[in-house]
């Protein structure tokens, strides 16, 4: 590995980390409970029913409470990418700077100009326009996500574009391609069904509190019912998009595949481990060592989920790293030397731009116009700065565990929506204590489902910002090491203070209900 | 459409556009400004309900638009926002964390069992409202006096002072601090001047509108004193010009001026922001009973006008809009920090939504504002600040 600080890069990273896993901590909700709230003050509408209000506001309180620190641990995110990533935003700005632009003139916009009339405009608009506006603020902030989601869908696979040797960084050819690039559409719909789900268990959470004090009966029982249903159809189509994702990312990011499941020797009929414990990993020198110890595996599923074939091949993490002749595999020893090639050669073309000596530049810029050389050399550009071929795996045990988690989680929500939509229709819910106690501490299982799935796809796809073509080491910003450290606790202490203060907050409002108005 | 023009065109097209996300964004800080007053203005807890509430339903316009901004100048000149984000690192931290605190200090601030206390939110808006202003003030004058860093012929920025992008509003040694910080306290007055004319607009309530009348004055005489004092200097400094030949950056005297003076719109439109601004605080002052509701009108589209054509002599006319002083040829402009063709014309059909979205902007505001606030609404609304 080439020189770099890696203290700033760790820090870098940490503060990133934190950052974004504080700003998620919110936004699942607010994706999901805003369409809650549009369903709801849809039937007040239907119904002119003023139980349906009084639901309504109080949600809608919550959620008030819940997004204004959404946006407060948002807008960092946003100039993060400038402050402490300025060498990737000035490499990708061309392309991944065009969401983040979309996503504030399109949707950002419409969400706090409609969530104003939402909550000031109960006397002050007609009840058409306010359910007007409830709606407009549900798909805003959905539409943020998607801009969201495709700006990170495109550094997880990169399309639509082509480098440009004369400025030296990837440009935009297809905006189409960017748009519709597979894994931003499987990443956008596998997020924002996943918040509606725990949206749908926050409600669930609340309510059967409500239920467990005997107060509240029929706004607890309403509530449930809506979100129950909702939770229980966008659970179901969470498996689906997760599926899909998980086909897509075999392709992609075959490490960050081979990672998720701890699977270092690939083979054909590969199982799927529905439940390990790790081991200490194989090493080159020791490469048979047992690496779990303990395992329950469907057969043949693995290769099912990746090719829809059980009897496929599924490469391992060695088959990526070592090669794998017979499956065509090229080692990342061979992808190194073939990006040095590539990096070499722009070096050669920049000192040729500035010796002013037309025939070569003429004779390397013609590299970069043959697709054969981009996809046999530079398609492996960012490995040039790596030395060590092990280097390139992402940490495989927070990378598995973090799956893990997050799969069995989601089934596990899936069946207690239908325990509760069962004791609903019957009518006994109320007096299934046990049921109410769990829906209740479901809660912070929802949060950590949620927060598991960005450490999948962000812990394992390293150590890459853009797959293949960038890694994290080369793009940060040339700060001092000590800067970052103080920033990254000074976001620790307030983020943390504010979420101490959103928790009491909220927990007030719960305890004083939905009659008083929510103040 | 947009695939027809010129790629220097495009270029200009979307420097006008952050330019004028920009200007919105100086008009929208009255928020800020209206933040720093809750004290001064208001004097009993109903009153400062009444401006906290008034500004509460604005505050995430300001937020929006900054972000806009971010994501604008990101997608459309990837090296500004590289280059300013990465180098000057603790002057945009310090904005970020202001920014931070504002976002939730509406909610919050009345909410029971809020662990941090009322005072400390109210704390925070201030914080926000006085950080906000004089940084993104004194950040804008170095589009004229410049900073000290280099890029390297990988586009990688190295920013001189170890204080990070500080040093410009600190180190007195230079003269251009001076004139930095006098764009940033002209801001900050600024946003009083025009916080003071929102409240005229839409606060029913005696008292206030006396204090806010009174206020408006005691602004507007440091606003025009320190943007004076600005404009004077950057008329007569030396500007940061380019060669449209060869695309050298040199130093061009009174290159600011020329700039006005080569480009007549600007010109006029910039002179005709600042008679705005004027206007719109002398009426709403000598004419108080019929004009002090449309001063934040009349002063506000003058405050866009004016931080437009600012932002144009800024950029425009072969001029760099980020210059370095300590690398003349590191220094940013239009042409060399451009994304590429392809991306600009895609940016330019997303800017046609802009008009759609400053529609529903403007329909949304009336519905919100169509009464003016009164004390009797803090008591009734059940969702107040």
């Amino acid at each position: 590995m080439e020189n770099f600080d890696l203290t700033l890069i760790d820090w870098s990273r940490a503060q990133f980390a934190l950052t974004a896993l504080y700003h998620w901590l919110f936004v699942p909700l607010t994706l999901g409970i805003t369409f809650i709230l549009a369903i709801m003050e849809t039937i007040y509408y239907k119904t002119g029913d003023p139980e349906w209000k009084k639901i309504t506001k109080f949600w809608m309180t919550l959620f008030g409470i819940n997004f204004a620190i959404g946006v407060a641990t948002g807008i960092i995110l946003e100039f993060e990418f400038g402050t402490n990533w300025s060498n990737y935003s000035w490499f990708v700005g061309d392309i991944f700077g065009a969401p983040l632009a979309i996503e504030g003139i399109m949707a950002f916009f419409m969400e706090s100009t409609f969530i104003a009339i939402m909550f000031f405009g109960w006397n002050k608009v007609s009840k058409g326009f306010h359910l007007t506006a409830t709606w407009l603020t549900a798909i805003g902030s959905n539409l943020s996500a998607l801009w969201i989601l495709v700006a990170n869908g495109w550094m997880q696979n990169p399309v639509g574009m082509q480098f440009n040797p004369d400025t030296a960084r990837n440009e935009m050819v297809d905006f189409f391609e960017v748009l519709f690039n597979p894994a931003a559409v499987n990443k956008f719909l596998h997020t924002i069904f996943s918040s509606y789900i725990l949206a749908a268990i926050f409600v669930v959470g609340i309510s059967a509190w409500f239920l467990l004090k005997k107060k509240e009966i029929l706004f607890a029982k309403r509530s449930i019912v809506v979100a129950a249903i909702f939770g229980l159809i966008f659970s179901v189509m969470t498996i689906f998009t997760g599926d899909e994702s998980a086909r897509e990312i075999s392709k992609s990011q075959p490490m960050k595949f081979a990672s998720m499941e701890g699977l270092y020797h690939g083979t054909t009929n590969a199982p799927l481990v529905a439940f390990g414990i790790l081991k200490d990993a194989p090493t080159i020198e020791n490469p048979e060592k047992k690496d779990f110890a303990f395992k329950v595996e469907i057969p043949g599923m693995l290769s099912y989920m990746a090719n829809l074939k059980f009897d496929s091949f599924v490469p391992g993490i060695y088959d990526l790293v070592h090669g794998n002749v017979d499956q065509g595999i090229i080692s990342y020893s061979e992808k190194i030397n073939r990006g040095l090639v590539a990096r070499n050669t722009l070096s050669e073309y920049k000192l040729a731009l500035k010796g002013n000596d037309a025939v070569l530049i003429d004779s390397l810029r013609s590299n970069f116009e043959n697709k054969e050389w981009m996809e046999g050399y530079f398609n492996y550009f960012g490995y040039s700065y790596f030395s060590n071929p092990h280097d390139i795996i992402p940490n495989v045990p927070i990378t598995f565990y973090s799956f893990h988690i997050m799969v069995i989680l989601g089934g596990y929500f899936m069946a207690l929506f239908i325990i509760v939509l069962f004791f609903v229709m019957k009518d006994t819910l109320a007096g299934k204590r046990w049921l109410l106690w769990i829906a209740l501490w479901t809660m912070p299982l929802g949060y950590l489902a949620s927060e598991s799935g960005w450490i999948i796809a962000e812990m394992g796809r390293q150590p890459w910002v853009i797959q293949d073509l960038m890694p994290t080491m080369t793009a940060v910003s040339n700060i001092d090491s000590n800067s970052v450290i103080i920033t990254f606790w000074l976001f620790f202490a307030v983020f943390t203070a504010l979420l101490i203060a959103e928790i009491k907050i909220m927990l007030k409002q719960i305890k004083i209900g939905p009659n008083e108005g929510g103040h | 459409m947009f695939e027809t023009l010129d790629y220097s065109i495009l270029q200009h097209y979307w420097y006008a556009i952050n330019a004028l996300l920009g200007a919105l964004l100086v008009f929208l800080l009255f928020v800020q400004g209206g933040q720093t007053l809750i004290y001064t203005v208001a004097k009993s807890e109903l009153e400062k309900k009444m401006l906290i509430n008034t500004l509460g339903r604005k505050w995430e316009f300001t937020f929006t638009t900054l972000v806009t901004f971010g994501g604008a100048f990101f997608a459309s000149f990837p090296l500004f926002y590289s280059t300013s984000f990465g180098g000057a690192y603790w002057v945009w931290m310090i904005i970020l964390f202001a920014f931070i605190v504002q976002a939730v200090s509406y909610q919050y601030r009345s909410k029971p069992n809020n662990f941090l206390g009322q005072k400390t939110y109210e704390l925070f808006l201030i914080f926000n409202g006085v950080i906000a202003t004089v940084f993104l003030g004194t950040a804008v004058a170095t589009f004229f006096t410049g900073s000290g860093f280099h890029i390297d012929d990988m586009n990688r920025t190295f920013w001189d002072s170890p204080f990070r992008g500080l040093e410009l509003a600190l180190d007195f040694t230079r003269y251009a601090t001076f004139i930095n910080l006098s764009l940033g306290l002209a801001v900050f007055f600024l946003s009083r001047v025009l916080a003071n004319l929102y409240f005229l607009n839409t606060i029913d309530h005696l008292e206030i509108n006396q204090r806010a009348h009174k206020s408006l004055f005691n602004n507007a005489i440091p606003f025009l004193v320190f943007f004076l004092f600005f404009l004077v200097n950057i008329l007569l400094i030396d500007g940061f010009a380019v060669n449209p030949d060869t695309k050298e950056v040199f130093m061009e005297p009174n290159k600011y001026l020329h700039n006005l003076l080569q480009m007549p719109i600007v010109l006029i439109l910039f002179l005709l922001g600042v008679v705005m601004v004027l206007m719109g605080i002398l009426r709403a002052y000598f004419v108080p009973k019929k004009c002090s509701s449309k001063g934040i009108w009349i002063s506000g589209i003058g405050t866009v006008f004016t931080v437009f054509g600012l932002l144009l002599i800024a950029g425009y006319n072969n001029t760099a809009y980020y210059p370095s002083y300590s690398d003349l040829q590191s220094s940013i402009t239009i042409f060399n920090s451009s994304s590429s063709k392809y991306t600009l014309v895609a940016m330019s059909y997303v800017s046609l939504m802009v008009p759609f979205v400053l529609a529903y902007i403007v329909y949304a505001w009336r519905a919100v504002n169509n009464k003016k606030i009164d004390a009797a609404e803090m008591n009734e609304e059940s969702h107040t600040y």
